[in-house]
């Protein structure tokens, strides 16, 4: 049987992570319906008492979301219209029950294809701060998730915090989740959004897309397509060959294939209208 | 061997400590360590929110809480919040029915005490809002958002004086123990020197076995493995004695997924920590038969071995002349319609104890049945009737599944084998896998009317996927063609239904038997009609509704008949709705709303067949009036409705009733919980017995039939006019049940068989109904919100108004879920995040309008009113979606790709 550490400093979590094989656990969301035994089996490092991973903060170069962090933290934090996806987000990951407990940084080292952090984290360019015993490195959120369950993190390697650049402050957002039933539901398909205007006219644009690919995808041609066009009426620019190849939804007990290009294509024009409506 | 810990934990304002490992649940440690039961398990999974406790104020759901994670912060669970009474929320939902079977009642509580120390005057979505984490399958959440909402109103509900009891809201008589968290389901008691239970189970929907080395398994482990060759009796049950056919365990080959094949049994603490994976047993997958067609093929292999043709029963109803009355019919519709696996999802997973007592096997567990759970559990174990004694537990709901033996035959299997008690509590997974759905259906009928719109002939076909074993599969053979007319005067007839095997979940009982499914294709077949004929569809269904005198499908003359006065009640809104959906189309391109209206009809009881209940009343010496209410209350209310009823037939307040549960040694048998029929059945009973023990006391002071009864300590006053006599209590003789006065009456409904046409008596009561549903559809998204259901059911006579609109509300959740979401396939949605069942967000505004045509046969007039409250959901809203968008949906449920893409079929996913 495992030991159960629970330590209050990274330092010490690094060292016992560079030990040998641990379970990560945080919230404990993920963990625990995994198994349908009464406690975690094996050993585990449990973060969520290590000091330097509370909190979102605001920082130098931007924003800090720790690995402690919980969805309610983000609900909770000041933070600018460029993160009203992030916290419309927070507000739909299962319950509140879920909210209190669960971590921004778990929900995406689960890398479910539904994740509901995902796209609005993506459309903020964040990065992942993974640390290990001997290193530090960042890597983009869209290389960190590899593929459904995957991610870049090493066996030695834990997220420290998730990073959103300064620059990615800017804007208003977005954030739609389709699903069927109105809670506790898993996403059938989600968009986030986010544009910085100027004088009514489109200067960048950020959206990603859940739940309709086995990782959530940025639209990188429709952003292009989006900028320089007025705010007003922009869902018109939204077109099938944006998201054609860029999305690769399954069928599955949620939705068919089709449906998931259709709903997307059509939440990715309600996400630009409310952020047009809500200037307006 | 848990590594344990100490761990200093505050809970309700008292330091606890608890030696236990940092990563258990905290669900498991309060229920198992602190001993506090209150907080339920429904899915360990952070899905039904039924374990939420409060940390620090905020809600989290214990199950997801390692014990670690508590750290210094305030653990608050139920038990806290009624020290030392009720406290103004918990009295809330006792006054608003807020609480039906209870088992989410805990995690209701605690979510709505994280909102109303924040606010007391919160509007009805902020409190959907906070609430929306627990999930609840009785009451459609409707009574528990009133009573959030009123929790500072702070009264009490109605105590009606003698003989008055009937027509009133009285709070459930059950209710206290529901809100406190000291209600004791199958799971929340036992000795601590309890055996644990686990079962393996085959994960192929048919495979043979073998069994490896399993003493050595076994030893190294300090567990027992029982396996079917354990069993001393009859390995074979069904509900239904004739058709038994379910192995307890299988024997050499399972025939579905989630079948039995060993237990294991051990401590408590060896038995949690077990891994089940290594059991040593080989399989060898074969191939399974998974549709109705597959298993209808002339070459498909036989599930079981004595059913040809993979058919378990066949079903018919015939009259008239149906071919020629179609040939001959002004309009004809007809069309197919196709529904899937539905599971109950009730939310508690079956869970019970055994333990022997002298040389008795008892049984404390859910169910809907005692006696029936007692017979069938003495047939597989090989012991008389008298040898096995049903101690029901309360029950977290059931909904027709819990009718059928689960861990019953389990646990005593190794009770009577070891001698020692034995505990079992199924998984969420477990519970999804093994138990009784709702029979999957394939469906196809025609229907025509004259010139005028009248109703010619019909003729149904349906096959409906019985699965691996019998269980109510003849049950839904036989109603459906009773059924699938509709409550609608249809002169010319035939109706059949098929109940096929293939290696799919057992289909059981599930709020309905088949009827929601046939009435699913007939009403939305009605709205074609009306439209061909012309017709407004809901003056379409006045027009063919059955009235009194008229002949049902199976030639009954029909006496009590409510449907007309439902419809007739829907009329006023229907019409301001139909205008009001028309304004909002013109004006709304994206989303469009539209009406829909369907019938039901049901009769209560079993088919043609013998049901009775029998009711005793008794008083002591010391002047206790004991009711023996032996139908089983899973929340629906019985044990208030027939204490309503007994009270008010006896002549005292119902309050002062002493309630005895349906133990099958000390209470007479009240038959199954199923068929709407203990209101009706039951309730006879109940109104026979009170009357003959007022005789009785009548005939003793030679008093008048108007005499008032008052309970004085140990006497009866009974006074009439001017005239008193004093019984007194004490100088009577006890009798054999330690009564002084003792009445017991049998009930048993007046049918007939039915002849080889299905022509006869099948139920000598119906009840009747019919609901409005509005809905909103996305025509781009393919998503339906319903809006609004007005209800109007016939009730015949109401005994408790707010326990029948909390069965109106928890039927109508439970149809939309069956139109709108609920799809179970084995393997893929065996947890309830996969299979996703209505939250408090999707209800609609729900009008309830209880309309009473008594009925002849019925106690006071009363009719059934469980299951039929199901039945027009899933039309109505069909209807609705069709009426808004021109969707025909054919295949449930309506998801929204489904919706989506029947919008594009029907044209209409462009501007209109």
């Amino acid at each position: 049987m495992g030991i159960y550490h629970r330590p209050c400093n990274l330092k010490d979590a690094l060292a016992i992570l560079s030990t040998g094989k641990v379970t990560l656990a945080a919230g404990c969301t993920d963990l625990l319906p995994a198994t349908e035994r009464q406690a975690l089996a094996g050993s585990v490092l449990d973060i969520m008492a290590i000091q330097d991973l509370q909190g979102v903060t605001k920082t130098s170069q931007g924003w800090r979301i720790g690995a402690a962090a919980t969805w309610r933290d983000v609900v909770r934090a000041d933070l600018p219209p460029a993160f009203d996806m992030l916290k419309a987000a927070a507000r739909q990951v299962g319950s509140l029950q879920i909210q209190n407990v669960a971590t921004v940084a778990g929900n995406l080292c689960n890398a479910s294809p539904a994740a509901d952090g995902v796209p609005p984290l993506l459309a903020l360019d964040s990065k992942i701060e993974l640390a290990s015993s001997g290193s530090t490195r960042f890597v983009p959120l869209a290389e960190f998730v590899t593929g459904v369950r995957k991610t870049a993190m090493r066996p030695d390697e834990m997220v420290v915090a998730v990073h959103i650049p300064a620059g990615s402050g800017e804007g208003i957002s977005a954030f739609r989740k389709l699903g069927a039933r109105k809670y506790l539901v898993i996403s059938i398909a989600m968009v986030a959004a986010r544009l910085v205007v100027r004088d009514g006219v489109i200067q960048s644009a950020a959206i990603a897309v859940g739940a309709c690919s086995p990782v959530a995808q940025r639209m990188g041609a429709l952003e292009a397509a989006l900028v320089g066009r007025t705010l007003a009426g922009c869902d018109a620019a939204v077109q099938p060959a944006h998201i054609t190849g860029v999305l690769t939804p399954i069928s599955d007990v949620r939705g068919s294939e089709t449906y998931r290009l259709d709903a997307a294509q059509e939440q990715i024009r309600r996400v630009l209208r409310d952020l047009a409506g809500g200037v307006s | 061997m848990k590594d344990g810990a100490n761990i200093d934990i505050l809970v309700n304002g008292a330091r606890r400590e608890v030696n236990a490992a940092p990563g258990r649940r905290l669900s498991d440690v309060l229920r198992n360590d602190l001993g506090l039961t209150g907080t339920k398990v429904g899915c360990d999974a952070g899905d039904c929110g039924a374990c939420s406790v409060l940390l620090d104020g905020e809600v989290v759901c214990a199950c997801l809480t390692p014990v670690a994670h508590v750290g210094a912060r305030a653990v608050e669970t139920v038990e806290a919040l009624g020290e030392p009474g009720p406290d103004a929320l918990q009295r809330a939902f006792l006054r608003h029915g807020a609480a039906q079977c209870g088992i989410c009642t805990p995690g209701m509580l605690m979510a709505a005490t994280a909102l109303i120390r924040r606010t007391q005057t919160s509007s009805r979505s902020e409190v959907e809002e906070a609430l929306a984490g627990v999930l609840c399958r009785c009451t459609g959440y409707t009574k528990i958002v009133d009573a959030v909402m009123d929790v500072a109103a702070d009264k009490a509900g109605p105590s009606p004086k003698r003989g008055a009891a009937i027509g009133v809201s009285v709070e459930r008589l059950d209710g206290l123990p529901k809100v406190d968290g000291t209600e004791l389901y199958g799971a929340d008691e036992g000795p601590r020197d309890a055996l644990w239970v686990r079962a393996i189970r085959s994960p192929h929907a048919r495979a043979s076995f073998a069994f490896g080395d399993l003493e050595n398994w076994a030893s190294d482990r300090e567990v027992i493995v029982f396996k079917a060759s354990d069993i001393e009796g009859q390995n074979s049950f069904s509900v239904i004695r004739a058709y038994a056919d379910q192995p307890a365990l299988a024997e050499k080959e399972v025939r579905m997924r989630g079948e039995a094949v060993a237990l294991v049994a051990g401590e408590q603490d060896v038995m949690s920590d077990l891994d089940l994976a290594d059991f040593p047993i080989s399989w060898e997958v074969l191939n399974a038969l998974t549709t109705v067609a597959e298993a209808c093929k002339e070459d498909a292999p036989r599930v079981l071995e004595d059913r040809p043709d993979n058919l378990l029963i066949a079903g018919h109803v015939k009259r008239g002349d149906p071919l020629d009355a179609l040939a001959g019919s002004a309009h004809v519709v007809e069309r197919t319609m196709d529904t899937g696996y539905v599971e109950h999802a009730y939310i508690e997973p079956e869970a019970g104890l055994a333990w022997m007592d002298g040389d008795v096997l008892n049984i404390r567990a859910c169910t809907q049945a005692p006696v029936m759970d007692r017979d069938e559990t003495a047939l597989i174990l090989g012991l008389e009737a008298q040898q096995v004694r049903i101690r029901p537990a309360a029950t977290g709901g059931g909904f027709g599944s819990k009718l059928d033996v689960s861990l019953q035959p389990l646990i005593g299997l190794v009770t009577l084998k070891t001698g020692r008690a034995a505990r079992m509590v199924y998984t969420r997974r477990e519970s999804m896998m093994s138990t009784t759905k709702r029979h999957p259906s394939q469906m196809s009928a025609r229907i025509g009317t004259d010139a005028e719109g009248r109703l010619t002939g019909m003729w149904f076909d349906g096959d409906f996927n019985t699965g691996a074993y019998s269980s109510w599969g003849p049950t839904v053979a036989v109603r459906v063609p009773v059924h699938a007319s509709g409550p609608y005067a249809v002169p010319h007839y035939r109706a059949k239904a098929r109940a096929v095997h293939t290696n799919g979940p057992v289909s059981g009982a599930f709020r309905g038997f088949g009827v929601p499914q046939a009435a699913i294709l007939q009403e939305t077949l009605f709205d074609e009609l009306a439209e061909a004929a012309g017709l407004d569809r809901l003056a379409f269904r006045r027009k063919n509704a059955l009235m009194d005198g008229q002949a049902s499908v199976c030639g009954q003359v029909l006496q009590g008949v409510g449907i007309g006065e439902c419809l007739d009640a829907l009329s006023p809104v229907w019409d301001a709705g139909l205008e009001a959906v028309a304004q909002h189309n013109a004006t709304h391109r994206d989303v469009k709303r539209g009406l829909g209206v369907a019938s039901c009809w049901y009769g209560c009881g079993n088919t043609a067949l013998p049901n009775p209940s029998t009711v005793r009343i008794g008083v002591t010496s010391d002047g206790t009036i004991v009711l023996h209410q032996g139908a089983m209350d899973i929340g629906q209310g019985a044990n208030t409705v027939i204490a309503q009823i007994a009270a008010d037939a006896f002549g005292i307040p119902v309050h002062q009733l002493t309630l005895v549960d349906g133990d099958t040694d000390i209470t007479p048998d009240c038959g199954k919980t199923s068929a709407s029929r203990q209101t009706v059945v039951t309730g006879k009973a109940a109104m026979l017995s009170g009357q003959a023990l007022r005789a009785q006391v009548l005939a003793m002071t030679n008093m008048g039939s108007e005499a008032e009864l008052t309970f004085e300590g140990t006497q009866i006053v009974v006074r009439d006019g001017d005239h008193c006599a004093r019984i007194a209590l004490e100088s009577l003789p006890e009798g054999a049940h330690g009564y002084v006065l003792q009445a017991e009456e049998s009930y048993d409904p007046p049918t007939s068989a039915l002849d080889e046409n299905g022509q006869g008596t099948p139920y000598a009561v119906y009840g009747y109904g019919a609901q409005m549903a509005e809905v909103e559809v996305d025509m781009k998204l393919g998503t339906v919100r319903v809006i609004r259901i007005i209800a109007a059911h016939d009730l015949g006579r109401v005994i408790n108004p707010l326990l029948a609109e909390g069965q109106i509300e928890g039927g109508i959740a439970q149809g939309l879920g069956l139109a709108l979401m609920e799809e179970y396939i084995p393997g893929r949605t065996e947890n309830l995040h996969d299979y996703l069942i209505p939250t408090i967000g999707d209800m609609p505004e729900i009008k309830s309008i209880l309309i009473e045509k008594p009925d002849p046969e019925g106690p006071y007039g009363a009719k059934g009113l469980g299951e039929h409250v199901l039945i027009p959901t899933a039309p109505a809203i069909l209807n609705a979606i069709r009426h808004a968008s021109g969707a025909q949906i054919t295949k449930l449920p309506a998801r929204p790709d489904r919706v989506l893409a029947a919008i594009k079929e029907a044209g209409n996913d462009h501007e209109r």
